[in-house]
C-alpha cells in the first residue's frame, strides 16, 4: 500500500481533454473486470458461504443463517485468538513505529556515512515474511540455534523458545517488528527529508536541544505519516503475520483454548483448509472484512479531521 | 579541556552517540542475515556447532536444495509469477489512471469508488471463496494463471499514477491533443517518460509483494512443479527427520536475492517515488 496523498491542488486546470465515452471504459475494463471477478465476487460469495454449513464427508450443504457467527462469537477459542491478535497488533504497531521513527531520525542527521546507514536500514524491505520465519526458526532452535548456544555458554540456560507460550508469543512479536522496520523507515526517511530544514535550524539556533527539536518541532510535523503508518501496520499485523507464524510456530504452543500465536488469519486458514469447516471459516472471513472496513473507515474519518498534510 | 567553549563540541559528542546507536541498530537488523550467510557456507557438522567461521561449502549446500529439494524449480516459478504480476499491474494501473485523469465520462465517480473499495478486501480474507471460485468454477488449480491473474489489478498503482498525472500540467495534454496525438500515444510518449520514479517505486513494491505471496499459493498449488519459492522454503524445513540447516540457509539466501536485486537497481526511483509523494 502506498500513502494516499491529499488531492492535488486544483488550480482550475481541466485535464479531461480527450473525447470519447467508450474509450475510458476500454482503459478501465481490465482493472474493473479483475476486481469484479477476483475481489467483489469472492466477497459476496464469502457472505453466502458464511450462512451455510458444509459436510465434507457427505458433500452436503445446509443453510444455517447466522448460526456460524453465533458459534464463533460464543467460542472461547475464537475469542482468545481475537484477543491475542489484538495484543500482537498493539505491540508490533507501537513498538515498531517508535523504533522506526527513532532510527530514521538518527539516520537523517547530517553525519558522516548517513547514506550508508540509511541503505543498511532499508534493504531488509526485500526480505519476505517466510524468510524471516525461516531465519528466526534456526536462530532460536532450542538445541542448535545460536541464541541458545550463546545463552547456554554464558548463563547455562536454554529456553524452549517455541514451546513456551509466553516466549513464543514474544518471539513472534519481535520477529514481526524486526520484519516491519525497513518498510516504516522508508516512509519516515522520505518524510523527514521533506521537513522544512530552516524551521529546525531556527529552533537549534534558539538553543533547543536535539531532543527538543525532535519532540517539539519534527514529531508534530511527522504526524500525518505516523498516522498513515499506524493503519498500514495494523493491516500488515493482521495479514502479513501468516507466513511468519506458519513457519516459525505453526500457531502454537497451546495455551488455554488455542495456540498462543494463532492469529485471526491463521485460524481462518486452519478452519478452511485443514479442518474443512468452510462455513465457520467464511463467517470468520466476514467478521474480518467488517474489521478491515472499520479500520479503513477510521483512517479516512480521522485522516480528514486531523492531520495537516504537506509543510 | 573539560569544557570547551566552542559550540561544536556538544554536537560532536552527540554525533559519536548517533554513530554508536546506528551501528548497533544496523548490526541487530542484519545479524540474522549475517548468521544465515555464515551458516550457509559451512559443512553440516559445523552448521550445528556454535562455530561462526565461514566455510567453503556454500555451493555444496546450494546444490543440495537446488535440485534435490526443487529450489531451482520454485525459483523459476516465482520469477515468472513476479515478473508477470509486476508488468501487468503497471500497465493496467497506467491505463486506469489515464482514464480517470484525462477523460470525462458518466459513472466516473462510481468506477473510482469501485477501485477504492477494493483496498478494503485483502486476498487473505477472501481466500475461502476465492479458492472455491478458482478451483471449482474456473478449474485453475495448479496453474500459473491461478496465482497471476487475480493479482493484476492494483488500486494502489491506479491511485499513485492518478495522483502523479494530476501534478503534470494540463497544458501538456492540450498540446498533445492539438498535435493530433491520441490518448494511448500521449501515455507512452509523454506520460510514461515523465513517470519513471513512480513506475520504479511501484515496480519495487509490486515485485516484492508478488515474490512474497504465501498463503494463496499454499492452498491453490497442490502440485510441486508449479509451487512458489516461499512455500518451497516451508517444505525444506519440514522434510522428515533432520533438517539440513546449511542447505536451508543457502536456499534462504538465494531466495532473497531477486527482490534485493530489483530493490538495488531501482533504489533511487524507489526513494524518489516516495519523496515525491510529499511534494505539493
Amino acid at each position: 500500500m502506498i500513502k494516499p496523498r491529499q488531492a492535488a491542488p486544483d488550480n482550475g486546470e481541466e485535464r479531461a481533454v480527450f473525447k470519447g465515452v467508450a474509450l475510458p471504459w476500454v482503459f478501465l475494463l481490465p482493472t474493473l473486470l479483475i476486481l469484479a471477478v477476483f475481489i467483489y465476487l469472492p466477497a459476496l460469495r464469502t457472505l453466502k458461504l458464511a450462512a451455510y454449513k458444509a459436510n465434507v464427508i457427505l458433500g452436503t450443504e445446509r443453510f444455517v443463517g447466522l448460526a456460524n457467527f453465533a458459534e464463533l462469537l460464543s467460542s472461547p477459542a475464537y475469542r482468545q485468538v481475537a484477543l491475542q491478535t489484538f495484543i500482537f497488533m498493539l505491540l508490533t504497531v507501537s513498538l515498531g513505529l517508535l523504533l522506526s521513527i527513532t532510527l530514521a531520525w538518527l539516520a537523517s542527521r547530517p553525519i558522516r556515512g548517513a547514506k550508508t546507514y540509511r541503505l543498511l536500514l532499508i534493504y531488509p524491505y526485500a526480505l519476505s515474511p517466510a524468510i524471516a520465519g525461516t531465519l528466526w526458526l534456526f536462530l532460536f532452535n532450542p538445541e542448535i540455534g545460536v541464541v541458545n548456544q550463546m545463552l547456554g555458554a554464558a548463563f547455562h540456560v536454554k529456553p524452549r523458545w517455541l514451546d513456551t507460550p509466553l516466549l513464543a508469543f514474544g518471539l513472534v512479536t519481535l520477529a514481526a517488528i524486526w520484519k516491519g522496520l525497513a518498510y516504516n523507515i522508508v516512509f519516515y526517511l522520505a518524510s523527514i527529508q521533506n521537513l522544512p530544514g530552516d524551521v529546525m535550524e531556527a529552533a537549534e539556533i534558539d538553543g533547543a536541544s536535539p531532543a527538543q527539536v525532535f519532540w517539539k518541532v519534527a514529531f508534530p510535523l511527522l504526524t500525518p505519516i505516523t498516522f498513515f503508518l499506524v493503519f498500514t501496520n495494523i493491516i500488515s499485523a493482521l495479514f502479513d503475520s501468516f507466513a511468519l507464524t506458519d513457519i516459525l510456530t505453526r500457531g502454537g504452543p497451546y495455551y488455554h483454548n488455542a495456540g498462543i500465536t494463532t492469529f485471526l488469519v491463521y485460524q481462518l486458514y486452519q478452519d478452511g483448509f485443514v479442518n474443512f469447516k468452510t462455513g465457520a471459516a467464511a463467517a470468520q472471513a466476514a467478521l474480518m472484512l467488517a474489521l478491515v472496513a472499520f479500520v479503513t473507515w477510521m483512517q479516512f474519518r480521522l485522516g480528514e479531521k486531523r492531520v495537516h498534510y504537506g509543510a | 579541556m573539560a569544557h570547551s567553549s566552542r559550540p561544536h563540541s556538544s554536537r560532536h559528542r552527540g554525533e559519536w552517540k548517533t554513530h554508536a546507536a546506528l551501528s548497533l541498530a544496523v548490526f541487530l537488523v542484519s545479524a540474522p542475515l549475517i548468521f544465515a550467510v555464515i551458516k550457509s557456507t559451512q559443512v553440516s557438522s559445523d552448521v550445528l556447532s556454535p562455530k561462526l567461521m565461514p566455510g567453503g561449502a556454500f555451493l555444496d549446500n546450494l546444490r543440495n536444495v537446488w535440485t534435490d529439494a526443487h529450489l531451482g524449480r520454485y525459483m523459476l516459478n516465482s520469477l515468472i509469477v513476479a515478473f508477470c504480476v509486476t508488468t501487468g499491474k503497471t500497465i493496467l494501473s497506467l491505463l486506469a489512471a489515464l482514464a480517470f485523469v484525462y477523460f470525462r465520462f458518466p459513472l466516473k465517480g462510481a468506477a473510482f469508488v469501485l477501485v477504492l473499495l477494493s483496498l478494503m478486501l485483502p486476498t487473505e480474507v477472501l481466500i475461502i471463496a476465492l479458492f472455491d471460485l478458482v478451483s471449482r468454477d474456473l478449474k485453475w488449480a495448479d496453474t500459473y494463471q491461478a496465482i497471476i491473474i487475480p493479482f493484476l489489478a492494483s488500486a494502489t498503482g491506479t491511485f499513485l499514477f492518478r495522483q502523479h498525472f494530476m501534478n503534470i500540467p494540463a497544458s501538456l495534454a492540450d498540446a498533445a491533443r492539438i498535435d493530433g496525438c491520441g490518448p494511448l500515444r500521449f501515455l507512452t510518449a509523454v506520460l510514461v517518460p515523465m513517470s519513471w520514479n513512480t513506475v520504479g517505486a511501484l515496480a519495487v513494491i509490486q515485485f516484492v509483494y508478488a515474490w512474497d505471496q504465501y498463503i494463496w499459493p499454499l492452498v491453490i498449488m497442490q502440485k510441486d512443479d508449479k509451487q512458489v519459492v516461499q512455500v518451497g522454503l516451508r517444505k525444506l524445513i519440514e522434510v522428515g527427520g533432520q533438517t539440513d540447516w546449511g542447505a536451508v540457509m543457502a536456499g534462504a539466501i538465494v531466495t532473497m536475492l531477486p527482490p534485493l536485486i530489483v530493490f538495488t537497481l531501482l533504489q533511487e526511483q524507489f526513494s524518489k517515488g516516495f519523496a515525491l509523494t510529499e511534494d505539493k
